[in-house]
């Protein structure tokens, strides 16, 4: 059985929606409350490497993307969250995958997103800038500006 | 016993860019390390939300400048990815080619500079010499020695000249006899045994953990090499194999960068067979990127860099997040080298080949308590040196 089908099996209708761009890259959306299941599953799938997230600001809400590469497969798997602008906060997944501290770090510098349960989350990149601005948001030019 | 902190960096030419780690010490022995990043940190992602599609190619080639082709090979497949186009076969040749010919002066620095750390400034002296060639026929093909712009999102710029090839095929031939000699004076060395086996070993569950890749991961025996697992350029067209050694210590890294090499003059020299009889374009036209998503990756010579990129159909990415090898591989520090002697954490730092862009030095030892000055930067590769002579003198190996 393929990763995806292990994934589609074991979760069913927590995913939102799954979109293949082609047969190497899977998207799959779930909710953010679903997200450390999903992760301890995924990562303990044989063949898995965690690569890295990305944050984006959406501007209506900001989006993390987890992903997650199964080399043997050549299958790129992104599991992608939506979380409220307003309130960026989502359960850090560092507890889970080591390797993902300090990207979620970074999201929280470059993002302002809260991760809830991170062992060491500070800044990482950048000292100089102003609470409550984030370079990455797609208004920064403005917050700087003010 | 009282702790010492040592500070290594945020000059330092061990490091590929300015970073910063704290090394906590009970005596010679590590027992914790702290990293801080972000001292070269220009934003370069946020620099990409204002570029042209084909302006990213260039900026990304500026985020390294040892493996300044690699980036660019990632972001055209993240966008190639999102257009869902092949390119063509001359260029998958000519991409091949500029890829392997980077990876191979990458290792060769790698290897020049390890031997330096360690006291072995013959190994640094002949593995710079033999790096030359490979930086003349870069300049050859696409006129510059470091930044090639060789990359272009449907293809490549430049087309490598049919009447160069034999020249190129010389050179190639006549650095593979002394690369046998360089990789046989390091793996023969007992001395250079001595030293690095067992040193800095990193298991395969540690780079689970760390998502750690290239040559770092293929050393513990993680066969993966995303040349190989997801084919594209001209990987999956020329015979070549994936290297691994299964220690996970500092002289596996070496060796399978070594061995490495000769990989990549097989698959540079196919490709450039090949050319010979390939014709036609080198790229395709492309007149807008439609919105949607796409992911590349590529091997460096440090391990996978990838490129995520969204366009919502404008001139411009809307995203592009971009993940060097390098990021994901340092962090591993902090399980090789605790329990290891200040001596050889200088080696060990170098094993994970962080490049050398900043030629500055500036790291000294203080005292925890007191805050006073215990030895400078030069001090600690003395140190390291050192340890080399004395461990010659108890193999009853004569120094140089």
């Amino acid at each position: 059985m393929g990763t995806l089908e292990k994934i589609k099996e074991r979760f069913g209708n927590k995913i939102k929606k799954i979109f293949m761009h082609n047969e190497k890259r899977a998207y799959i959306e779930i909710d953010k409350n679903h997200l450390l299941d999903f992760t301890e599953f995924i990562f303990s799938l044989p063949g898995v490497r965690f690569v890295t997230a990305s944050g984006v600001d959406n501007l209506d809400n900001m989006e993390i993307i987890y992903h997650f590469s199964f080399d043997p497969e050549d299958l790129m798997v992104s599991i992608k969250t939506f979380i409220d602008r307003n309130n960026p906060e989502i359960e850090s997944i560092s507890n889970i995958i080591k390797g993902a501290q300090n990207i979620e770090r970074e999201m929280y510098e470059l993002l302002g997103i809260k991760f809830k349960n991170h062992p060491k989350l500070t800044r990482f990149l950048i000292d100089e800038l102003p609470e409550g601005v984030y370079p990455l948001r797609k208004n920064a030019e403005r917050q700087v500006e003010q | 016993m009282k702790k010492v902190v040592v500070p290594l960096g945020p000059y330092h030419p061990l490091f590929e860019e300015p970073e910063y780690f704290e090394l906590y010490c009970d005596g010679e022995t590590v027992v914790d390390i702290e990293w801080k990043a972000g001292y070269n940190h220009r934003g370069i992602e946020k620099l990409s939300e204002s570029k042209h599609w084909d302006q990213v190619t260039f900026l990304v080639e500026r985020i390294c400048g040892i493996c300044s082709t690699s980036h660019p090979i990632a972001y055209c497949n993240a966008v190639e990815d999102l257009l869902k186009i092949d390119i063509p076969e001359r260029a998958k040749y000519i991409r091949s080619i500029i890829g392997e010919l980077e990876r191979l002066h990458s290792h060769l620095l790698w290897v020049g500079l390890a031997g330096h750390f360690l006291g072995y400034n013959t190994v640094f002296m002949w593995a710079w010499k033999y790096r030359e060639p490979i930086l003349d026929i870069m300049e050859m093909i696409t006129g510059n020695r470091n930044h090639y712009a060789m990359m272009k999102i449907g293809g490549v710029r430049r087309d490598i000249d049919n009447g160069d090839i034999d020249i190129i095929k010389k050179i190639l031939g006549e650095l593979k006899p002394k690369l046998e000699m360089l990789t046989g004076s390091v793996i023969d060395d007992p001395v250079l045994a001595a030293r690095l086996k067992g040193v800095g070993v990193l298991t395969a569950q540690d780079i689970k953990d760390y998502g750690a890749v290239g040559p770092i991961a293929r050393a513990s025996g993680v066969d993966i090499d995303v040349r190989r697992d997801s084919p594209h350029a001209a990987y999956d067209l020329v015979e070549w194999k994936v290297i691994t050694c299964q220690d996970g210590d500092v002289f596996s890294k070496a060796v399978v960068r070594l061995l490495e090499c000769f990989e990549s003059i097989k698959i540079i020299e196919q490709c450039l067979e090949r050319l010979k009889k390939v014709k036609g374009e080198i790229a395709i036209e492309i007149r807008e990127i439609p919105p949607g998503e796409g992911i590349g990756h590529y091997e460096a010579p440090r391990g996978e860099c990838f490129h995520y990129v969204r366009s919502d159909g404008s001139s411009r990415p809307v995203r592009h997040k971009i993940r060097a090898p390098s990021y994901v591989n340092i962090p591993t520090f902090k399980t090789s080298c605790v329990g290891e002697t200040i001596a050889d954490v200088t080696i060990i730092l170098a094993g994970v080949d962080p490049c050398y862009c900043c030629t500055e030095r500036a790291i000294t030892v203080y005292d925890a308590n007191t805050r006073k000055k215990l030895f400078n930067g030069r001090d600690l590769i003395t140190l390291s040196q050192e340890k080399t002579k004395k461990l010659k003198k108890r193999l009853g190996i004569k120094d140089e």
